[in-house]
This record gives structure tokens, sequence and C-alpha cells, in this order.
């Protein structure tokens, strides 16, 4: 009774997803000459996060060469052996340029780029490189000390809620960047963080910016997909920064700002170094400088010394005048960590571990 | 009390709802001897057809009903299969489960990124205006005021009614009760669809009055947490009840240690509404003449009937 439903469904299952890779492949196969672009996305499209700005990259390089590319995309691919079936796949019918947007796909993509040596590979947020694969990440946070600023000159209750999803130093970073800004505008506010051991679930993130908010925010901010969080700032009459895109439909009133992923510029210069010959390996970490950390346009409640404020941050740092680990900068214990003149480097950056002064409790470890 | 008290009741009110509402039905279904591991699948299902008929007709009300029969179609596929065709139910409710999953994404690819504005909160002149009692006892979304209906329904049900009785029959022994001439498939087809109904009620919650909006994956395991909280509940209405607010309110006090900034690890924090479940499960499994009182004796065999 058990194995034939379970191998229909699995066949019809795979029988489906095969047709669907077919198609998307048939449809670039006999075109001539233009260069073949193809992307691995670790969710659906629909996310309104991660994925969904990954593709609108993907659209911007269709719209910036028309004819001259063609993309492909498989979508919600596991990070594992379907990933490098996958990029396998790609890397086999004909594609000059594949990204794998997603950590767990480093590995498949370094052993699948070793079998294809002319074919050129972008992995996001890994860290090994080969002579035919590059890395590519964002400063995340340089956006996350901007909202800091905003939030730091709007709060009245000198609660800012954080709901973080795992404690690494990507988001430890987000968290000490943000603090670090608001504290520099407004030294007595304080930052109170609530870990929820996910990157998505609406349910968990509403009850979390619900509990920060009883205990006193009055401004909460996140790191986790969703816009669960913000939708109940809206809904209590607090406010919030959206997260990855824009997500002022969710909140018209209550979002001051967001981070938005821009990965635009970023796979039009790739796509434009593959045509002209240039293109090399190279590890790529920028902000808001090459766009890659962008904003989308100020929410009602922001007066207008605030948006002066949150530019001039944003210039300095595209400037090179401000950076958001410049000393001093203090821990929890009150220990000096970064000297007055000194800033963190790259390596500290990406191995974060601590709280800096102003977050409130201990730092999971 | 505290305004910040009385706002912590709400949210765990909130957590507590849904599950509530997959839990009753699933627990009907397992009393009639049928146990159905899709109700992650019609939770989804129905907080998509929710959200999308509410976001169509500008009705929550059309959204809830709609939920309700969307969960109770995809409920009847699992009846037809392990009923009439009687294919395993462990294998097709697992199936059931993905399917729902991919095509409540399917179906809901259009309503990403837009919002409704959720069920209202009952509004009662005087009585929602009352310190402390006001909110707490008047001031809930009028699916709050329906999950306990249907458990207090439920309980009365197994335990007072013909029909009810029946139905346990059913679930101990279906061929003493086919024997008896009761039909028993038609009486797991009905049960089926109830669990079908209250699983679409959960997620009409989650997609109109948790979280007013549509996004993949919603229901994150909390069809999973029902099953489970039938299990913890000893098949008790009451019980079910009590356990869904034992592991929504501790799922938000956990939230509260956090933002008060205790040092306790939050991967800690996490776990303990699992840990108290599986405590509070070991403790009342240790009276096992209890737990044989209660289970369905049948709970997961196919019915062969044999005349």
């Amino acid at each position: 009774m058990l194995s034939p439903l379970v191998k229909t469904t699995r066949r019809a299952v795979l029988g489906l997803a095969s047709a669907v890779a077919l198609g998307a492949l048939s449809s670039v196969a006999f075109a001539a000459d233009p260069v073949k672009v193809g992307f691995v996305y670790v969710g659906p499209i629909s996310d309104h996060g991660w994925t969904y700005r990954h593709d609108v990259g993907r659209l911007a390089i269709e719209e910036a060469f028309g004819d001259a590319v063609e993309t492909t995309y498989v979508e919600s691919v596991p990070e594992g052996a379907d990933a490098e079936r996958v990029i396998r796949n790609l890397a086999s019918s004909g594609h000059d340029l594949i990204f794998t947007t997603s950590f767990g796909y480093m590995n498949p993509t370094i052993k699948v780029a070793r079998d294809f040596p002319d074919v050129k590979f972008e992995h996001a947020t890994g860290y090994q490189r080969a002579d035919n694969v590059s890395t590519y990440s964002a400063r995340f946070y340089e956006g996350r000390a901007v909202l800091g600023t905003m939030a730091g000159m709007m709060t009245e209750s000198n609660v800012i809620g954080y709901i973080a999803s795992f404690p690494i130093p990507e988001v430890v970073r987000g968290i000490n960047a943000f603090t670090i800004a608001m504290r520099k505008v407004n030294p007595d506010a304080e930052v109170k963080v609530v870990w929820v051991n996910t990157w998505y679930d609406p349910g968990k993130e509403a009850d979390a910016a619900k509990t920060l908010i009883d205990q006193g925010a009055d401004i909460i901010t996140q790191h986790t997909d969703s816009p669960a969080p913000l939708q109940v700032a809206q809904e209590r009459g607090v406010l919030g920064f959206g997260q990855a895109s824009d997500m002022q439909s969710f909140a018209p009133e209550a979002q001051l700002t967001s981070i938005i992923d821009d990965w635009n510029p970023y796979y039009v210069a790739r796509v434009q170094a593959v045509m002209d010959g240039s293109w090399e390996s190279q590890d790529t970490w920028t902000g808001i400088d090459d766009g890659m950390v962008g904003f989308p346009g100020y929410g009602p409640a922001v007066s207008e010394d605030v948006q002066a404020a949150a530019e001039t941050v944003k210039e300095s740092i595209v400037a090179g005048t401000l950076h958001p680990f410049a000393g001093p900068i203090v821990n929890q214990a009150g220990e000096v960590v970064v000297e007055e003149g000194e800033t963190l480097d790259d390596k500290a950056l990406l191995g974060m571990n601590y709280y800096v002064e102003g977050v409130q409790g201990s730092l999971p470890k | 009390m505290s305004d910040a008290l009385i706002l912590s009741i709400l949210t765990i009110v909130t957590a507590s709802t849904p599950l509530v509402f997959a839990g009753i039905g699933e627990l009907v279904v397992e009393r009639s001897g049928v146990l159905n591991l899709g109700v992650e699948g019609m939770i989804l299902v129905g907080a998509v057809s929710g959200f999308a008929l509410a976001n169509l007709s500008g009705s929550a009300t059309i959204g809830v009903v709609g939920a309700c029969v969307a969960g109770a179609v995809l409920a009847s596929l699992f009846a037809f299969l392990t009923l009439n065709l009687k294919s395993s139910q462990v294998a097709t409710g697992l199936a059931l489960t993905i399917f729902g999953a991919g095509v409540s994404a399917l179906m809901g690819q259009s309503y990403v990124g837009i919002a409704v504005g959720g069920l209202p909160k009952m509004n009662m002149p005087g009585l929602t205006d009352l310190p402390v009692i006001g909110p707490l006892l008047f001031g809930h979304d009028a699916l709050v005021y329906l999950s306990f209906a249907l458990v207090a329904s439920v309980t009365w049900f197994l335990r007072r009614s013909r029909a009810g009785l029946v139905l346990r029959a059913v679930g101990d022994s279906h061929d003493s009760a086919h024997a008896l001439g009761y039909r028993v498939i038609r009486v797991r087809w009905g049960a089926i669809l109830f669990g079908g109904a209250c699983s679409g009620l959960a997620g009409a919650y989650l997609s109109l009055a948790y979280t007013p909006m549509w996004a993949e994956n919603m229901s994150a395991g909390r069809g999973w947490i029902a099953l489970a909280l039938v299990v913890f509940a000893v098949w008790q209405p009451g019980r079910l009840l009590l356990g869904a607010y034992i592991f929504g309110g501790i799922s938000i006090l956990q939230l509260h240690i956090q933002a008060l900034g205790l040092s306790v690890p939050s991967q800690l924090m996490s776990m303990l509404p699992y840990v108290v479940t599986i405590i509070v499960l070991v403790v009342i499994s240790r009276d096992s003449a209890r737990i044989r009182r209660n289970a369905p004796a049948s709970i997961g065999k196919p019915f062969h009937p044999t005349a």
C-alpha cells in the first residue's frame, strides 16, 4: 500500500520538475550567440525577501542587455546533492555565467566549476574561490548604521526592539552596527534583542515584536525575513524598519525605511565583464557606495532632521569618512575593544562574537 | 494588573488559537480511528484560500468560510484515498502535507506582498471598556470565541451524544462497529471532513488574524505541534485546550525572558515549549491504564469490511 503511492507521487513531482527545467532550458537552447546566464535560488522567487531580490537582479540583467542575454533560473533548490545536479545541468547546457545564491551552494559550485573551466561561476556569501569562481556579498551592516542613527533620534522610550534570527557573526555585526550608530546620537537608548532561532516564521516573529513592544520598545527592527514584525508595529502604532525589500505595503505608516538587498548593479557589471572578456575571479564585499545596500524612500513619520542625519551617514560611509566600526568601541563589560583612531578590519568583522555597550542581555553562544 | 501583562495574555491567546483549531479537528479524526498526518498541508491550503477570498471579496467572514471549505476539500482527497481506496494513512497523510505546501504556494503566488485588514476585534460597548476583564474577555476576534465553543461542543459530542458514542465505537473497534451495523466508512468520512474544516480554520486564523498576510509555508510547523498536542491531551478535548495554552504561554514567556535581558541561552528558551510538552507527556504516560482507556484502539488501521 505504502510504496506505490509514494513512488507515483515522487515520480510525478520529478517529472513535473524536469519538464519545467527542460522548458526553461529549451527556450534558450536554440538562440544564437547571446550570453547565457543561469541562476540557482534557495527559496521561491515569491518569498518577498532574499530570493525575490536575487530574481529582481536577474530581471535587471535582461533589462540592461535585452536580446544580448538569455537568463534561466531554477528556484527552491535545496542545499545539498540536488544543488550539484542543478548547477551541473546549467553548466552543461551552454551557460556562460552561473550565479549560485546561497551559502550552502559553496561546495557544489566549486566541484562543478572544476569540471567546467570555461564556465564562470559567482557564489553569494561564500569564501571559497577558484580561477572561474568569484564570491560576492553585501556589507549590510552599513545599512544598519543608517537605521540605528534614525532609531536613536526618533525613539521616545529609549528602548529599541531587535528581532534576531541566529547568533552568527553576520547577525551580531548588524546588531552592533545598529547600536553603535544609535548611541552616537542618543547615549541613553538601549537595544533589547530577542532571538527567535529561525529565519522565517511569521507567527513567531510577530510574537517577538509584540513582546518587545509590551516591554517598552517604540521602534522595532529585525534580522528575520517576513514582514510580520512590521505589520505588528503598524497595528500597535509604533515604528519599524523593513528587511531585504521595501515592506511599505504592510506598514504604510510604521515603516521608517528599509534595507534593500540590491544585486542589480553587481549582476549587470559581471555580465558586462563576461561580454567584454574581462571577467576575473574576485571577492566582492561592498555596501552603500556600490549600491549593493540600498534604501527605499522614507516613511511619513520621518522628519526632515532625521532624513538629513540619515543621508549624512550614508554620504559619510560612501565618502569613507565614517566607518560603522571605527573606535572607540566599548563592549558590554565596559572594556574598550577598539581604540580611538582604529577601525575593525574585515577579518574581525567576519568573526564578530560579542555585543557592544548598549545592547541588553547576553549573547547566546 | 498592568497593561503589559494584559497585552502579553492577549499575545498568548493569539499564539494558542491556531493550535486549538487544528488540534481539536485532528482529535475527532483520531477518535474515529484515523490518523491524518496532513494537518500542516490543510492549514496551508486553508490559510491561502482564506486570504485570497477575503482579499477578493473584501469580507473576512467569506475568507473564513472559504478556508473551512478548502480544508475540507483537501481532507476529502485524504478520505477518498484512505477509506475508499484503502491506501496507507501514514503515507497518504505525509503526501497530503507535501501536496498542501506545494499547492498553497502555487495558489498564493499573486498574493505575496499584499496586506488585508484582518479580522476585526470584538467591541461590545460597556463590556470591552471594563478594566482588566474587558480586554481579556470581550476584546478578541470572533474566531477565538469560536475555538472555545468548538472545544465545548466536541466535549459534549464525544461524551454525551449518541453520534459521539458511535464515532468512538468506530475508532475503538471498526470490526465490532461494522458488525453492529454502523457505517464505519461514512462515520470516518464525516470525521475527516470535520478535521479538514478545523485545519482550514487554523489556517484562516494565521492568514487573517495572527499575521494578516500570505507567505509560503507560513504555518511553519504548527500542524505538527497540533498532532503532538492530541497525544499530549490523551485524546480529550479539555486537555487539548490546556495543552495548546501551555504551549502558547511558554512560547511567549520565553520571548519575555529574553527581552528582559536575563542571561539564559536563547536556544534553550526556544526549546522550552517542546521540553515542557515532553515532560508532561512522560508524566501522563506513566498511567498506562488511562492511555488505554482513551487511545482509539483502531487508530491507523485500514478497515476492510468483512461482509
